[in-house]
């Protein structure tokens, strides 16, 4: 990842009138996705992966709330890269993620209060997530804002499609519906099928995300650690 | 033999290289060494362990279940004819009861083995290794930890969820940390509790069937926490039809001979001996570790016995260590090679803890009313920690004993 960040700022340098879209900046967008996924290659922000993924609902306002503080994050922390010293730049990125926190959790609240509610801490708790600090600190600080901006975009997505479809799952198997529809018919129930209560259970999402990691890694070998 | 022989022999050609099956060599070659001990030896430096291959070693386990499983379908018929309120003396309709029973539990088993041998063979024949034998011995025990009364299909998902996610994923048989039949039954616990707790489930029943008046089919861990404080449980205690034992030496013999409702194999303390005496003859179970599970056991009983806050810590340690799965436990589950305690002093502290844990997180948590089977998962984890450390105390102590001499 460092060497990719080096080179990415070098470039950036050398050729001021990079166009928007460039391959550079189109891989800032596609590489978390996959290659260098937040959670299952860099394995960040496994907690809240855990806790919120029981109801798609709740995982897709997760998302988005992420999604929201990383673009304002790395956007703030990559405007103000050449004036923060370097001693305090942590103490810095957690006041600007603190803040960007309490605006989301406010617009939450005013809005979708339910889900504000079935989220409880883990809204706060964005402000540790691991895959924020860690873009914070390894992209923003050393890249121009609209590079950040798609690093942010790129990363947010990449720990949006895990929660997502780890909910998808858990919400299916347990719960029988999705996004509070109810898609397992009847019919099935009569037949003696039954809701599996343990996909309700943190001890399930942590071995879905292992199968995503399982499926990613067979399809993917170069992600396979040598030894 | 000779015509089973005869069948390997003319079938070798199909799988063997450039042969029309030559993909499933492995998969033939399971079953013929099922069958046949292999003609092959090593060629060079091999280190004998032991006269018998793996699965010659799993087979006798199989055998060591065989009185457990026979009792079950026993038990399962006996307590049908209970609760429809005929054939209600022990001695009577044994066919009946037997073949009602082997009716319900013999689809449990062939589900099980079918589910978890068809996956290992699947896998086995994609990574082109050997099918392991494993799954002999846990395909047996899976029938036999569960309630006659569970859906096949159930049966089918935890069977698949243990065997891949219990075992082939850390790399197949040797390599499993938690035991497959009781991540198994871990699963359909927690993933189905409605199926396997409760009153319900442990009695065989018809659509539309009507119970006779009285019958409860609570079992005997049930009513220990339900019993009023301060009473005998030993003298409290009923049978399924809600005939009190009377006392606690008939509560011990009814659970010594396991008449009562419960899993299919674990019932029966008697079967389960007989089973302890084939594994611990031949030398496979380790007869350190269920003698230490039972030291854990009657001591964790004992303790609660001296504090005897309600009627449940009161429970008299014979019956504390009958009823339930903790005999089934010490004898087939927590003796598993793979998952145990590797050390001889390991196996020692392994299996004290996991009788001592069994009785305490049956005692204090309602919730889980079989305490064992958390408490040897539990265990299973902790077993490399164990060895670990006995490893390292080995050391240090050698290390001391070769510093004084010099």
């Amino acid at each position: 990842m460092s060497t990719e960040v080096k080179e990415a700022s070098a470039a950036a340098v050398k050729e001021p009138s990079e166009p928007l879209f460039s391959k550079k900046n189109r891989l800032l967008l596609t590489d978390p996705l996959n290659d260098s996924n937040p959670i299952t290659v860099q394995v960040l922000g496994i907690c809240s992966a855990l806790a919120i993924t029981v109801q798609v609902k709740q995982a897709v306002v997760m998302s988005l709330s992420v999604l929201a503080v990383m673009i304002g994050g790395n956007l703030i922390i990559s405007l103000l890269r050449n004036i923060i010293p370097s001693r305090i730049r942590i103490i810095v990125q957690l006041v600007v993620v603190a803040s960007l926190v309490i605006l989301v959790d406010q617009v939450l609240k005013a809005y979708v209060y339910d889900v504000s509610k079935a989220l409880s801490v883990f809204v706060g708790l964005i402000i540790t997530n691991c895959i924020i600090m860690g873009r914070l600190e390894a992209f923003a600080l050393a890249n121009k804002p609209w590079p950040s901006v798609l690093d942010a975009i790129g990363n947010a997505a990449g720990y949006a499609w895990i929660l997502i479809a780890v909910a998808v799952v858990r919400e299916l198997l347990g719960s029988g519906t999705l996004l509070g529809f109810k898609l397992i018919p009847d019919a099935f129930f009569e037949f003696g099928y039954m809701n599996n209560n343990m996909m309700i259970l943190p001890p399930m999402a942590l071995i879905t995300v292992g199968i995503i990691i399982w499926i990613q890694r067979s399809k993917n070998t170069a992600l396979i650690e040598e030894n | 033999m000779q015509f089973l022989r005869n069948i390997f022999d003319n079938l070798r050609p199909n799988f063997e290289q450039g042969g029309k099956f030559e993909k499933y060599y492995k998969g033939f070659e399971a079953m013929e060494t099922f069958a046949f001990t292999p003609g092959h030896t090593a060629h060079k430096g091999a280190h004998i362990r032991d006269a018998i291959d793996l699965k010659r070693t799993m087979f006798l386990v199989v055998i060591a279940l065989v009185p457990s499983l026979l009792f079950g379908m026993w038990n399962t018929g006996h307590q049908y004819y209970l609760s429809i309120g005929e054939l209600t003396g022990l001695g009577e309709g044994f066919l009946d009861k037997f073949i009602f029973g082997a009716i319900r539990v013999l689809p449990i088993v062939v589900v099980s083995y079918a589910v978890g041998l068809g996956i290992e063979f699947a896998i086995a024949i994609k990574n082109n290794h050997s099918v392991n034998e494993g799954y002999l011995v846990s395909g047996m025990l899976i029938p036999l930890v569960l309630p006659s009364e569970i859906p096949l299909w159930m049966v089918a998902v935890a069977t698949a969820f243990a065997v891949v996610i219990g075992k082939e994923v850390f790399g197949g048989t040797g390599m499993n940390i938690l035991n497959p039949a009781l991540t198994a039954r871990a699963f359909l616990f927690f993933a189905y509790p409605t199926k396997l707790s409760g009153n319900a489930v442990w009695i065989p029943q018809e659509s539309g069937m009507a119970g006779v008046d009285g019958y409860t089919g609570e079992t005997l861990l049930s009513q220990a926490y339900n019993a009023p404080a301060g009473s005998n449980f030993g003298s409290v205690a009923y049978d399924a039809a809600g005939q009190q034992y009377g006392s606690l030496a008939d509560t011990l013999w009814a659970s010594f001979w396991g008449w009562i409702p419960g899993s299919i194999g674990e019932t029966s303390v008697f079967a389960i001996l007989l089973g302890a005496a084939i594994l611990i003859f031949t030398g496979i179970g380790s007869w350190r570790i269920m003698l230490s599970f039972l030291v854990g056991g009657i001591t964790m009983s004992l303790i609660f016995n001296a504090w005897g806050a309600n009627a449940f810590m009161s429970v008299h340690p014979l019956q504390q260590l009958m009823m339930g799965s903790f005999m089934f436990g010490m004898v087939f589950m927590a003796t598993d090679p793979v998952s145990a305690a590797q050390t001889v002093t390991g196996k020692w502290i392994y299996g004290f803890l996991a009788g001592f844990l069994g009785i305490m997180i049956r005692v204090f948590n309602p919730a889980y009313p079989e305490g064992i089977m958390m408490a040897i998962l539990f265990m299973n984890v902790m077993a490399p920690l164990i060895d670990h450390y006995v490893v390292e105390a080995n050391i240090n102590r050698r290390l001391k004993r070769a510093k004084v001499a010099a």
